[in-house]
């Protein structure tokens, strides 16, 4: 058998005297959605930010694909397989979607400048099969609904080839309307084989699309359990503790 | 922002008796303008980036002492250069003092404010212990057609060749929409009109002056850069968000420290043209230009708050201070007075302009 898409061994970020995440060791498989849960100050963020190349870590070891990754800048960590949804999307408000799906990996004609009709074809097409009908792409994202900004997030995510996304509460900056949709769309791209660490504190959407649910509590994991061994009750609990 | 040039214009004809709309008064505002053009083009990319640069006045007066002191008979050296050569040492060299700013501003991480401050100083300073305070002339002559004065004009025929390429560069690039293309056909036409019908020493036509060439030229290459390739891309994306910048994989530093680089050439660009332009260099060259050239960038449309702007309003924006400044010397309004009312014109257009745009989001 294969190397697990993404294995984390005793991951470790201080802060000054405290340990925001401390000794985490989980993997996740290709076509599995884990789930990350656990209140805010949990160390969640910092795990994301870990993993995306935002932070670098202190200490323990990353491996995508069975090869060991540094991830000691956003451009690593994307060069490595391992795309990440922002919290806060992370989109340039003032750029159109193709603009901001190409952001940093602009696509450029012979002649060294912006090849913006390859960009937009490409920008469709991803838009395309994550949205049927998507069309705005020469528009601002600040005048795009929550819905299709994350879209575009994730759009620019898939686009550079990713083996591992990491979804960083992709239900907060959405209506209840949207929620239902990032369930779909979670599951449409585990069926392409990306590996998804989920991380959320909103218990109800990490039930719903999760295999196995981890729960972090002061920066360490105190728990991974199969879906099917837990229901919202027992999951409350376990992230309480 | 046109529509409102459009009514200053008018205003000032009306009050100078049709003296300011003259092609001979016309031309002279362009040539006024460019220096300050010129280094709005490179402002709007470093206030795109949510910069500033304060220093670029006191640049303009260092390097225009540089490039004049190495040319001149008894100047820096012994033997003087060849003025080519003092030209291209000068924008170099302000090339270089604009990515020395960059450089504490994205690598040390200091505020471009402070950093640029200082520069206004250090260069400003600097621009003095070049000569010891001494005007430096006379300046080549060859040299001075820079400045569009003697002889720094193309002449008919020339002009309406450059017209007629750049129609025909703009007709290409939008076939697809020939009605949009004609206001800038028109303006184009209209403006090699008006060139042509000033007359040059020897009676015929003066034809385009080369700093307003020299200003359409770098005008078209920010746009170009801005729009058409990555480094503008960059640019806007940090200044729309520099996280998301940073995040995407953008190398916000070097992009940073290339804005401030080309805004430093460029200020050495403006730096040959007010040289050329005066004959010599002198101590007070630039000063307080900075401001003049944020004002010119932010009347033409560039946001103060990072990820707007564009050459084309940096350039009306230029020929919006330089009409108000021309038209208030033309009714013979003393220099207090005319800061008085640039600086009021300044806040109402800005309030007008930030007004604009709110409502239309």
């Amino acid at each position: 058998m294969s190397a697990p898409a993404l294995e984390i061994a005793g991951l470790t970020k201080r802060f000054g005297g405290v340990t925001a995440v401390d000794g985490v060791t989980f993997s996740v498989g290709a076509g599995e959605v884990v789930a990350l849960v656990g209140h805010n100050g949990a160390g969640k963020t910092t795990l994301v930010e870990l993993l995306s190349g935002a932070l670098h870590r202190d200490a323990g070891e990353v491996r995508v694909n069975g090869r060991a990754a540094s991830l000691r800048s956003p451009r690593e960590a994307q060069l490595a397989g391992v795309a990440t949804l922002h919290q806060h999307l992370a989109l340039a408000d003032n750029l159109d979607a193709t603009a901001n799906v190409f952001l940093g990996h602009e696509r450029r004609t012979r002649l060294g400048l912006l090849d913006e009709r390859a960009m937009e074809r490409e920008a469709r097409a991803l838009l395309d099969g994550l949205s049927p009908g998507f069309a705005a792409l020469r528009e601002p994202v600040a005048l795009l609904s929550g819905g299709q900004r994350q879209l575009v997030a994730i759009a620019r995510a898939l686009r550079l080839d990713a083996k591992v996304l990491l979804m960083d509460e992709p239900t907060a900056a959405l209506g209840p309307g949207e929620r239902a949709r990032v369930v779909e769309l979670v599951q449409r791209l585990v069926a392409a084989r990306l590996a998804i660490l989920l991380v959320s504190h909103d218990l109800e959407t990490a039930l719903a699309v999760a295999q196995r649910i981890a729960v972090m509590r002061r920066g360490r994991l105190v728990a991974i359990r199969e879906r099917a061994e837990l229901d919202a009750a027992s999951l409350a609990a376990l992230a309480v503790g | 922002m046109l529509a409102a040039l459009a009514v200053l214009w008018l205003a000032l004809a009306w009050v100078s008796d049709g003296v300011f709309l003259s092609p001979r008064n016309l031309v002279n505002l362009a040539v006024q303008a460019s220096a300050v053009g010129v280094m709005a083009c490179g402002m709007v990319l470093v206030i795109a980036a949510r910069q500033i640069d304060l220093s670029i006045g006191s640049v303009l007066g260092f390097t225009g002492m540089v490039i004049a002191g190495l040319q001149v008979q008894g100047g820096l050296f012994d033997a003087p250069l060849p003025w080519p050569a003092a030209l291209a040492a000068g924008i170099a060299l302000a090339c270089a003092i604009g990515a020395w700013h960059g450089a504490w501003v994205a690598y040390a991480r200091l505020p471009s404010f402070l950093v640029t401050l200082a520069g206004l100083l250090v260069f400003r300073g600097a621009a003095w212990l070049v000569s010891d305070g001494r005007t430096l002339a006379p300046l080549d002559d060859a040299y001075t057609r820079i400045g569009g004065g003697l002889g720094g004009a193309i002449g008919a025929p020339a002009t309406w060749a450059i017209a007629a390429a750049a129609c025909a560069a703009i007709a290409a690039a939008r076939w697809r929409a020939p009605l949009h293309a004609l206001p800038a056909l028109a303006a184009l036409i209209a403006c090699a009109a008006i060139a042509n019908a000033v007359p040059g020493p020897d009676g015929t036509s003066a034809g385009a002056p080369l700093p307003v060439l020299v200003l359409g030229a770098v005008a078209l290459g920010v746009h170009g850069l801005a729009t058409r390739t990555r480094f503008g891309r960059h640019v806007f994306a940090i200044g729309g968000s520099p996280i998301a910048a940073e995040l995407a994989g953008i190398d916000v530093r070097g992009v940073t420290l290339r804005a401030f680089a080309l805004l430093g050439a460029l200020s050495g660009v403006a730096a040959a043209l007010t040289t050329a332009r005066l004959g010599a260099a002198t101590n007070s060259m630039g000063t307080q230009t900075e401001l003049a050239v944020i004002a010119a960038a932010v009347l033409g449309g560039t946001s103060l708050a990072g990820g707007a702007g564009s050459a084309g309003g940096a350039v009306l924006g230029a020929l919006w201070m330089q009409s108000l400044e021309n038209g208030m010397v033309l009714l013979d309004v003393t220099s207090a007075l005319r800061q008085v009312v640039i600086g009021l014109v300044l806040i109402a257009a800005v309030a007008a302009d930030t007004r604009a745009r709110r409502d239309a989001r």
